[in-house]
């Protein structure tokens, strides 16, 4: 089958007036059609600039400075303004963190669907207004037809965050990149959220990149996973084999660091230390200050990502 | 929204009785009705019976009632300078600075916007370095200064504007005579308006700019980039909207201001309006008609902050329907 994303040795920078940061050393990875992955690691590792770079829609100083994104057969990461607007929202969607924060407070819902099906197909605002219909009541939001003519802070977070979801369904993308879609919610209504997002993935047959720091949430939802480290992807593989069998001590670390293996009495795991500054990345890996197994090596070579089993590695413990 | 707007209402009678126990007592502080009235010629014993008969002696309560109830009835006492009810002067005189008023908060929106919202959307271009800046030199050049150079330039040197008055007027009904419908009317509000407008424009223009470039940031406006929607729509719909509510709200104080302190323009224009009414009063020591001013202007801050509330409440969803921010 041919490949619906191919992200090749993506680099984003950010250009301040210090200098120029690498956010993005040369990230791999791809996507069947339909296939769901997970972008994981801790906060500052590079998973949002790295979903948000596929639509070029990093914020200001960051760009993106070599490498190719290639959807359906051609590198997006050279279109330009209005080519990548075309993309954008109608042929890969986004889902942001937070949605108390995602829609525009002065609109209506109506408004803020309609919108984007005007902004992309040749229709009539009803046709428009019928298919944002449609769309909500994929999401189960009841009595759509009335909820439409209201603004957003009539509806709760979990509401909102179904709409952004009904939104990024409107154009029946190819791709839906969803930012941490349930951090800034509650627990019992993320797994409600998280089951809706998988649930219409598989019926309409769209690849999800789900991007979050939720090892729990990713297992239930993706196929595959990436972990990412300082701009990197240390660890990539089958969801299952990472999970039960974590080959990178940091991808072993943060396993062990979940609630859910922690034996009762005992004090939660945590990592070592903390993910270092962008602008003081250690040589050799990036986290061999971290790293309990760490060897001379690792200070000064940076290890690559090299087949380990079913999956991929970047670590001197498999050279 | 009726109770909103019912409880707003409410809370512009109180600061009107406010501004008025204010008013009132200044006036009960240092004027002297009887010496208005009678002079310096009567003697002590006649000024006290006369005291007592207007009742200048009842307590200070008593005395703020009647005046209230008089002000009700549009009575705020007489001028003794112009020998006319209070209110007629101020009346008179308003027409003028309303004109001038008017005309420079057109030229403020008209420019403002369109600017304000170009170095929001450019903040790197030439041209919006180049409006901040201006607009700096705008702020800072007091008012009188751009008057009275407007006048030595087109007035004195070049001969083709007006340098004083208001020119020709119309009537219009009651007090009102306008300038606005003759040229040479028209010819006399360009410079005045031009030199109000110097203070305002660049003020808005940051305003509007400074407000705008924080929507844009937003996560909502980045949401509209990734839904694929064209430029136009983001920035007029998604961001402007947003950036409205808090430019009508300082907006509206501003024209406030406006109204208020037009007393600079109006003494460099030799423009006969309540600017320049209030500067002779205070000459000429007219109690009555600087209190009167005092209350008439009050009112007109409290009337425009309370339909700014109203469209506030209008553009924004939120007070609309709950009735509280």
């Amino acid at each position: 089958m041919d490949k619906l994303l191919e992200v090749k040795d993506l680099v984003v920078k950010f250009a301040l007036r210090t200098g120029t940061l690498t956010a993005l050393n040369g990230i791999n990875f791809s996507l069947l059609p339909g296939e769901r992955m997970g972008l994981v690691g801790e906060s500052g590792a590079g998973k949002s600039v790295a979903g948000f770079s596929i639509i070029n829609l990093i914020s200001k100083p960051g760009f993106i400075a070599g490498g190719e994104v290639i959807f359906e057969g051609e590198d997006i990461s050279k279109y330009n303004f209005e080519q990548m607007r075309s993309i954008r929202g109608n042929k890969i969607s986004m889902i942001f963190q937070d949605p108390m924060m995602t829609l525009n407070p002065v609109l209506t819902i109506g408004t803020q669907m309609t919108e984007t099906l005007l902004a992309h197909k040749q229709m009539s605002k009803e046709e428009a207004t019928e298919i944002a219909i449609e769309c909500l009541k994929k999401v189960y939001i009841p009595s759509p037809e009335t909820r439409l003519k209201q603004y957003p802070h009539e509806f709760s977070g979990g509401m909102r965050q179904r709409i952004v979801i009904a939104i990024s369904l409107l154009t029946t993308p190819k791709l839906i990149i969803a930012d941490e879609p349930t951090t800034a919610l509650d627990v019992t209504i993320q797994a409600e959220i998280m089951d809706l997002l998988l649930e219409l993935c598989i019926k309409e047959k769209m690849g999800l990149i789900l991007i979050t720091h939720d090892l729990g949430v990713v297992s239930q939802t993706t196929q595959k996973i990436a972990v990412m480290y300082a701009g990197r992807i240390v660890e990539k593989g089958k969801t299952l084999d990472i999970i039960t069998n974590p080959k990178h001590p940091y991808t072993q670390g943060l396993i062990k660091a979940l609630p859910q293996t922690h034996k009762k009495g005992e004090k939660l795991y945590q990592i070592p230390g903390i993910m270092p500054n962008l602008n003081q990345i250690p040589s050799g890996c990036p986290f061999h200050p971290r790293c309990t197994f760490k060897k001379d090596i690792c200070s000064q070579i940076e290890p690559s990502l090299k087949s380990v089993d079913k999956g991929e590695v970047a670590c001197h413990l498999y050279a | 929204m009726f109770a909103f707007i019912v409880r707003r209402f409410l809370q512009a009678v109180f600061v009107m009785l406010v501004i008025s126990l204010i008013g009132f007592s200044i006036q009960h502080q240092i004027g002297d009705p009887v010496r208005d009235l009678v002079g310096i010629s009567v003697s002590k014993k006649e000024r006290e019976a006369l005291r007592e008969k207007l009742g200048l002696n009842d307590p200070f309560f008593i005395q703020y009632g009647r005046f209230l109830k008089k002000a009700l009835h549009g009575d705020l006492g007489r001028s003794f300078f112009y020998k006319k009810p209070a209110v007629d002067v101020i009346l008179s005189k308003a027409p003028a600075t309303l004109e001038l008023v008017f005309v420079t908060s057109i030229l403020v929106i008209v420019f403002s916007i369109p600017l304000g919202i170009y170095c929001a959307i450019f903040p790197k271009k030439f041209l919006s370095r180049l409006i901040m800046g201006a607009s700096v030199v705008g702020v800072s050049i007091p008012v009188f200064l751009t008057a009275i150079m407007l006048i030595y330039i087109f007035s004195v040197k070049l001969g083709v504007m007006p340098s004083f008055g208001r020119g020709e007027l119309v009537h219009i009904g009651g007090y009102w005579y306008s300038g606005l419908f003759t040229w040479d009317g028209l010819k006399h509000l360009v410079m005045p308006s031009i030199a109000l407008t110097s203070i305002m424009l660049p003020l808005f223009v940051r305003l509007i700019r400074a407000e705008m470039m924080e929507v844009l940031e937003s996560e909502y406006i980045r949401f509209a980039w990734a839904k694929g929607l064209k430029p136009k729509r983001i920035w007029f719909v998604h961001a402007f909207k947003n950036t409205l509510l808090p430019v009508i709200t300082v907006g509206g104080v501003q024209l406030g201001t406006l109204i208020a302190f037009t007393i600079l323009t109006e003494s460099v224009f030799q423009w006969q309006g309540l600017g320049f009414l209030f500067v002779e009063a205070v000459e000429r020591a007219d109690t009555t008609l600087l209190v009167s001013y005092l209350i008439f202007v009050g009112f007109v801050f409290v009337l425009i902050n309370t339909l700014v509330d109203i469209i506030y409440g209008l553009v924004n969803p939120m007070v609309r329907i709950t009735g509280k921010k």
